[in-house]
């Protein structure tokens, strides 16, 4: 399991047995990981590909296991994938998606939705800052399925219980608006 | 010998504690055997499998609380399959019938069905303690048999089971005129509570001092519970997810300001670094505290609250308390005992959060410790060194290096140098985890000086038989030995097998170890029970037809005075 490679990028001069392109281990096979190449075997030690093919490795209870780590993992992977959410707007016919991985913010998203939805000349989205003559309001149905005010929560809480969004307009968006303030 | 009445010899028994005393006590003549066996209250029995259940209620029928073990320790991670065993419901029926006036029962790694509560629930009208770990089998329906029949009932704690979720009433199930409990975990459930009903169960019960609440319960409610209950020593927090610009935040303040007794604290799960400040006033105070659970708390925030615990004896952190918050942890904490660093990031990247660094600065602030489990990424032989030297008092080290069979990150070597100081320097040690790159010495140094050591684990190590052998030489105390993918084989295991009737078990998986090694120790001592545990396709087969060159996948081998069991599954082969 030694570093075959030395650091000072020597190990090709190396002199040891066989044949150029193989490597020597002088420990006895361990039988985690796979047999292969080994070049990559160093890389793919450690990445995390490795370390999941070991059943039972890391020695963590399944109880912690599944715990959060996984739902990070899930996180992740939805970061990675883009975190695109359907957004209505009450009155027009028709949804569009958006991204939020890409918005730092409440201000960034609601700028982009003032954007995207703008073409319906609709006015301005509500502010959390209590602007008056404001006819919308931005809410989101989360894990649970419930309706939820839109800036309440830190960000990151939000990107990851959000599940759709919702443009209400009219008097609902003021009923939720005064309970907001 | 002289006469000695038994009245004489029955008060100072009394006096001896220590399950161990007791059995020596127990062999010193016949006369002595029937005091002891009638005076005692607690028993102890590490492996369901090593003798029957109606033994052990005929020897003691005057017992109080009674303690059993299942699975072995590397079911945790798996290595057990589902229904090898471990089934509580003998033990019970069997107390049942011959020790009805049982109080206290605590069973670990088991399988409990919701029928063995029940009758658990109607068989002991004295009940008062049920404490489960890492058992699985049951649902809440079993738990609301428990609280609606244990009259009486003091304690129930629930820690890390796998529990199905039939509904929320179980906890409405205790009735009105259930005032006595004074704990309660329930933190591994995943499933909603009846917030209500704990509330009003929380509010009649004057002595409760333990609470430990699941992920389910919202901010809102812990509020009021604590509201309610201000004496609680022990406390897991539920959730913990609150804004801190809320009102439900500032009655978090004012609640924590009230609970003057609390000196324990996990939970946490989905708390905010933000919102900390609402247990700054108990931090003082703080012996324990989990936050394995609450990987968003670390930073500055982390570093913030761990600097007022300066009480603390007990700490469960993630790796993303980073070597900074570890030397924060080693300034203030100096009466720390017991430390564990989980990590939180098993598929990630291999971000380095902990190293060995964090390590030594911890052993060299809190001289007192002396229980240690340890993830981290690397380690090097050094700072082993340089921790047995600050911390001789461990009785329990744990480390594992996340890579199998990592070397020394800066010499390359192994790392038996650096568990070699470590067991030189602990005399005390009982419990040794081992992990990185590892040769047949460190298992000499092991041998040589880990004389009190009682349960070794080891994971991808050695290089040959000798190492095994050096420390079923060397260890005499010892009882527990697990081995997984490692090279020891045959000759290693038939080297001395008597040893194993000194020790509870062996463990060995994804060794060397052939069939015709295995049929040998059995053939050899029948006072041990040899299982396979054979879940490949070759299963099928009947053991006869492989022959005796065939590597054993998983090898449990583990003393006992029950030949065999009748409730081994098919894949499971006792020789």
């Amino acid at each position: 399991m030694e570093d075959i490679k030395g650091s000072d990028g020597l190990g090709d001069t190396e002199l040891r047995l066989g044949l150029p392109g193989t490597s020597t281990a002088t420990r006895s096979a361990k039988r985690a990981l796979p047999e292969g190449d080994e070049e990559s075997h160093d890389e793919l030690r450690r990445t995390s590909a490795a370390k999941a093919q070991v059943v039972g490795w890391p020695p963590i209870r399944s109880y912690r296991k599944n715990s959060f780590p996984a739902r990070k993992v899930e996180a992740e992977a939805e970061a990675a994938a883009g975190l695109y959410v359907k957004v209505s707007m009450d009155g027009v016919p028709y949804l569009r998606k958006i991204d939020l991985s890409v918005y730092k913010g409440y201000k960034e998203l609601r700028e982009g939705l003032n954007n995207m939805f703008e073409c319906f000349s609709l006015g301005e989205l509500s502010r959390r800052e209590g602007g008056s003559g404001s006819e919308y309001a931005i809410t989101y149905e989360d894990k649970d399925g419930d309706l939820m005010l839109v800036g309440d929560v830190p960000w990151e809480m939000f990107i990851s219980s959000c599940k759709r969004l919702r443009i209400m307009k009219g008097s609902e968006a003021r009923g939720l608006e005064s309970r907001q303030h | 010998m002289t006469y000695f009445p038994e009245e004489v010899v029955e008060h100072i028994v009394d006096f001896l504690g220590s399950h161990r005393d007791r059995n020596a006590v127990s062999t010193v003549c016949k006369a002595w055997y029937q005091v002891e066996r009638l005076s005692r209250r607690n028993v102890f029995v590490g492996n369901c499998y090593a003798i029957r259940p109606e033994r052990v209620m005929a020897r003691f029928p005057w017992m109080k609380s009674l303690g059993v073990k299942g699975k072995p320790h590397f079911a945790d991670f798996n290595l057990v399959p589902y229904d090898w065993g471990g089934f509580a419901q003998p033990w019970i029926e069997a107390a049942a019938r011959g020790c009805p006036g049982l109080e206290e029962l605590r069973l670990k790694r088991m399988v409990v069905t919701d029928d063995d509560l029940e009758l658990l629930a109607r068989s002991f009208p004295s009940f008062k303690s049920l404490v489960l770990v890492s058992c699985e089998g049951f649902s809440t329906d079993g738990l609301a048999a428990i609280a609606t029949y244990c009259r009486g009932l003091r304690e129930l704690d629930l820690q890390e089971n796998e529990v199905e979720d039939h509904g929320r009433q179980w906890l409405s199930c205790f009735p009105d005129s259930c005032t006595s409990l004074v704990s309660l975990n329930f933190a591994c459930l995943k499933g909603e509570i009846n917030t209500n009903a704990l509330e009003r169960l929380v509010a009649r019960c004057p002595d409760l001092r333990s609470l430990k609440l699941n992920r389910a319960i919202s901010v809102e409610s812990l509020n009021r519970i604590l509201a309610r209950a201000p004496h609680l020593v022990d406390l897991g927090t539920g959730s913990m997810m609150v804004n801190h610009h809320t009102e439900a935040y500032h009655r978090l303040i004012n609640a924590f300001l009230g609970c003057k007794s609390l000196r324990s604290l996990s939970g946490f799960w989905d708390a905010s670094s933000c919102c900390l400040q609402a247990v700054y006033p108990v931090c003082v105070n703080l012996t324990a505290l989990n936050l394995s659970y609450a990987p968003a708390i670390q930073g500055d925030d982390l570093i913030k609250l761990i600097c007022l615990c300066f009480k603390l004896q007990k700490l469960w952190v993630l790796d993303c308390i980073g070597d900074k918050g570890l030397a924060a942890v080693a300034s203030t904490c100096k009466d720390l005992q017991e430390l564990r660093v989980f990590p939180s990031d098993i598929y990630g990247a291999g971000t380095t959060a902990v190293t060995e660094e964090g390590l030594v600065a911890i052993s060299s602030g809190c001289s007192k410790l002396n229980s240690l489990l340890y993830f981290c990424y690397q380690m090097t032989n050094t700072a082993l060194v340089t921790v047995a030297k600050n911390c001789p008092h461990f009785t329990r080290f744990r480390l594992c290096i996340l890579d199998p069979g990592k070397p020394d990150p800066v010499t390359d070597q192994p790392l038996d140098e650096g568990f070699g100081a470590i067991v030189r320097s602990c005399k005390n040690l009982r419990r040794l985890s081992l992990s990185g790159l590892l040769t047949d010495k460190v298992f000499l140094y092991i041998g040589m000086h880990a004389e009190h050591l009682e349960m070794l684990s080891i994971a991808f190590a050695g290089d040959s038989d000798k190492g095994m052998v050096y420390v079923l030489n060397g260890c005499k105390n010892l009882r527990k030995l697990e081995i997984r993918d490692c090279p020891f084989g045959d000759d290693a295991l038939l080297k001395d097998v008597t040893k194993y009737e000194t020790m509870r078990s062996l463990w060995m998986s994804s060794c060397d170890v052939t069939l015709g090694g295995c049929r040998a120790l059995a053939a050899k001592m029948p006072s041990l029970n040899v299982e396979i545990i054979n879940e490949s396709d070759e299963a099928d087969e009947f053991q006869e037809n492989l022959s005796d060159l065939h590597k054993v996948e998983k090898l449990y081998v583990y003393r006992t005075v029950a030949r065999g069991r009748t409730d081994a599954p098919d894949f499971v082969w006792i020789l």
